[in-house]
């Protein structure tokens, strides 16, 4: 039996104020989510139980009980407090997937410092653009990383700290560096918790804007109210589960439901740093018996390319719920979960500034392959006109999905940058900017976008951001980068350029600018394809036309030319 | 051959490796130990398409076949004439 149960029955009287009283929560009471993912499970008798199974690239593990995740984070805590961090200031940690990052994560909201987490495959223009913005005191990164950050230190003489939390002794720190090891630390039993409140802000994550650098999402200590308990009614997590989140901490997916729902909920959580291979993560579930697996549709693609006879090789029988989120599922994956499984993969709709899951589907509802689910209880969903922004009441016509403000994990701001924030509402409802529209029995079908924002593998990339770069190359005039339909990763990067006098066309130079961007952005941001032009297409008013090259890639009608620049 | 070998493994050595400490050998897992992620792997193997002028089969450019230099040398044997 589900935890969920009916949905007409959870829907009808819900209350935020369930999750609240689960977890002990009285309205202006001091919150952490710090506390809660450690000190709070110890005090439930949970210490002992284990919290998080690690796994490595090199065959390496490491277990933690909630004892254990209590002491490391107070450890983390108090070594930043000793560094002169404290509360409100920005901590970033850049790191593989590897347990300081977790605990990291723990540690720097226990003492009520905003934790920054950001992807590790950045490169160094990515996350210079998101530390500059959010004015981060430290970083916490290792030697594998550490790199990077060194060769932008001179335009951040904000960043007090970079502290390494595997540093051998081999070479010797640099400026402003320092290192903190788990191993050697002296574990702190005690770590006074900073008494954060519902409004403090916890979670810095960055995301991709169509126009302009990356937006700071603020989240707040309340979030948590919507992640725990949209983890216990979707993901369906109860005491003894084996939890598996493949979603990496360096977005939102990998701290609400890799992080903070998971511990907030007590279970044992699996993680892996192991680049993605069938018979890897096949292997995972069976040796851990894993029973609860959230991942994407990027890697359930991947997965089924690999075909049906690599996962016959291992016990999947542990699994008894799975769950996808970061792009719309396809129905074809349904199919082939249930086929090799004996069950579907569930998909969860929201974002990176929703904080928790939107639109969902429940455990034991029925699944219509293809389909988003419902609204979560408690959350009003809908489609908008996309010309009026008044909700939609006519059944299968698309329009743009908009919430109502006012659920517990919603963003607060974007860092130093209210006036887009207050762009994201109108009439009363938050745009998320895609397009979907809802059938008779209110299931939601996504349509696509409402901007050129591309999700490739379930991870958002400006275009903007990628043709700002591509112009930094010394052989590109113009650039103008779109969305390129891809089989497993739903959409890659394409970017289209314009040469300047002196450089030819080759292929070697197209590897050249590849890399280019590879390093300088990430490996996402990369375009995996470049195609030159003697020019881009422009309006008379100079303004590259993006639409036409996208709707080119995807065999679409071009539309309106009328104010194209034919000279 | 092992002229192949050195120059994969020195590209990916220059390209990939962001820990200067870290060792590499012909036999290293380069995808599954994290040195060469899913996206990345184009640009592997665009290098090798460039640099051997042959055009490799998606469906032979799998992160198995990627895995390591020695294997990618022995997927590019299959295409070099």
């Amino acid at each position: 039996m589900s935890h969920f149960g009916a949905y007409e029955d959870r829907a009808k009287n819900f209350s935020w104020d369930i999750s609240e009283k689960e977890l002990g929560y009285e309205p202006g009471d001091p919150i952490n989510i710090g506390w809660y993912c450690s000190d709070r499970l110890c005090q439930m008798g949970k210490a002992d139980r284990t919290a998080l199974i690690w796994e490595g690239m090199t065959g390496e593990s490491r277990k933690y009980t909630y004892n254990d995740v209590r002491l490391t984070t107070n450890t983390i805590g108090a070594f930043l407090r000793g560094l002169g961090i404290q509360a409100g200031d920005r901590v970033c940690l850049f790191m593989d997937r590897i347990p300081e990052l977790y605990l990291g994560f723990v540690g720097v909201l226990k003492i009520g410092a905003i934790a920054q987490p950001l992807f590790s495959a950045f490169g160094e223009e990515s996350l210079f653009v998101r530390l500059e913005d959010a004015q981060t005191r430290a970083i916490i990164t290792t030697r594998k990383h550490v790199g990077k950050v060194r060769r932008i230190l001179e335009q951040m003489p904000f960043l007090e700290h970079i502290i390494i939390v595997d540093h051998d002794g081999k070479r010797e720190l640099k400026e402003r560096e320092v290192a903190f090891s788990l191993d050697t630390a002296t574990p702190v039993e005690k770590l006074e918790i900073h008494p954060t409140k519902a409004e403090s802000p916890s979670v810095l994550h960055y995301t991709s804007g169509t126009t302009g650098q990356p937006k700071g999402v603020q989240h707040v200590h309340y979030s948590l109210i919507s992640q725990y308990l949209t983890a216990k009614w979707v993901l369906d997590l109860k005491d003894d589960d084996i939890y598996w989140c493949t979603a990496d901490p360096g977005w939102v997916t990998g701290t609400s439901y890799g992080i903070i729902a998971p511990f907030a909920l007590g279970v044992t959580q699996c993680v892996q740093d192991i680049g993605f291979s069938a018979d890897n993560w096949y292997r995972f579930i069976e040796k851990h018996r894993v029973t609860v697996w959230y991942s994407a549709p990027t890697a359930i693609r991947s997965l089924m390319k690999a075909g049906d006879e690599v996962v016959k090789k291992y016990d999947m029988s542990s699994l008894r719920h799975l769950a996808s989120v970061g792009e719309p599922l396809n129905a074809e994956a349904v199919h082939w979960s249930l086929r090799v499984f004996n069950m579907p993969f569930h998909d969860t709709y929201w974002q990176t500034e929703t904080g928790s899951i939107m639109i969902t589907n429940f455990p034991g509802m029925k699944v219509k392959p293809g389909s988003m689910g419902r609204a979560f209880p408690g959350i009003t969903s809908t489609v908008l006109d996309m010309k009026t922004y008044e909700p939609i009441n006519e059944r299968g016509r698309i329009g743009l999905i908009a919430v109502q403000p006012g659920w517990p994990a919603m963003m607060r701001t974007y860092w130093n940058n209210p006036e887009t924030y207050k762009k994201k509402f109108v009439n009363g409802w938050y745009l998320t900017g895609d397009r979907s529209s809802i059938d008779s029995e209110g299931y939601f079908w996504f349509a696509g976008r409402d901007d050129d924002i591309i999700n490739t593998a379930g991870h958002l990339v400006s275009p903007f951001e990628v043709e700002s770069a591509l112009l930094e190359h010394q052989a590109v005039a113009e650039s103008a980068v779109v969305a390129k339909p891809d089989e497993v990763n739903m959409e890659v990067v394409k970017a289209f350029v314009t040469l300047k006098p002196g450089f030819e066309p080759t292929a070697d130079l197209e590897l050249e600018i590849m890399n280019f961007i590879r390093k300088k952005l990430s490996p996402l941001a990369m375009p995996q394809e470049i195609e030159y032009m003697p020019s881009l297409p422009k309006t008379r008013s100079g303004k590259i036309m993006r639409r036409m090259l996208r709707a080119k890639e995807w065999g679409e009608e071009i539309g309106d030319t009328s104010t194209l620049d034919n000279e | 051959m092992d002229d192949m070998k050195q120059v994969v493994l020195a590209y990916v050595k220059n390209e990939y490796l962001e820990d200067e400490d870290e060792e590499i050998n012909f036999d290293t897992p380069l995808i599954s130990g994290g040195i060469v992620d899913s996206f990345s792997m184009v640009s592997l193997k665009r290098f090798l398409e460039n640099k051997y002028k042959i055009s490799i089969p998606d469906d032979k450019a799998t992160p198995e076949a990627f895995d390591s230099v020695n294997r990618i040398v022995a997927v590019v044997r299959e295409f070099v004439k």
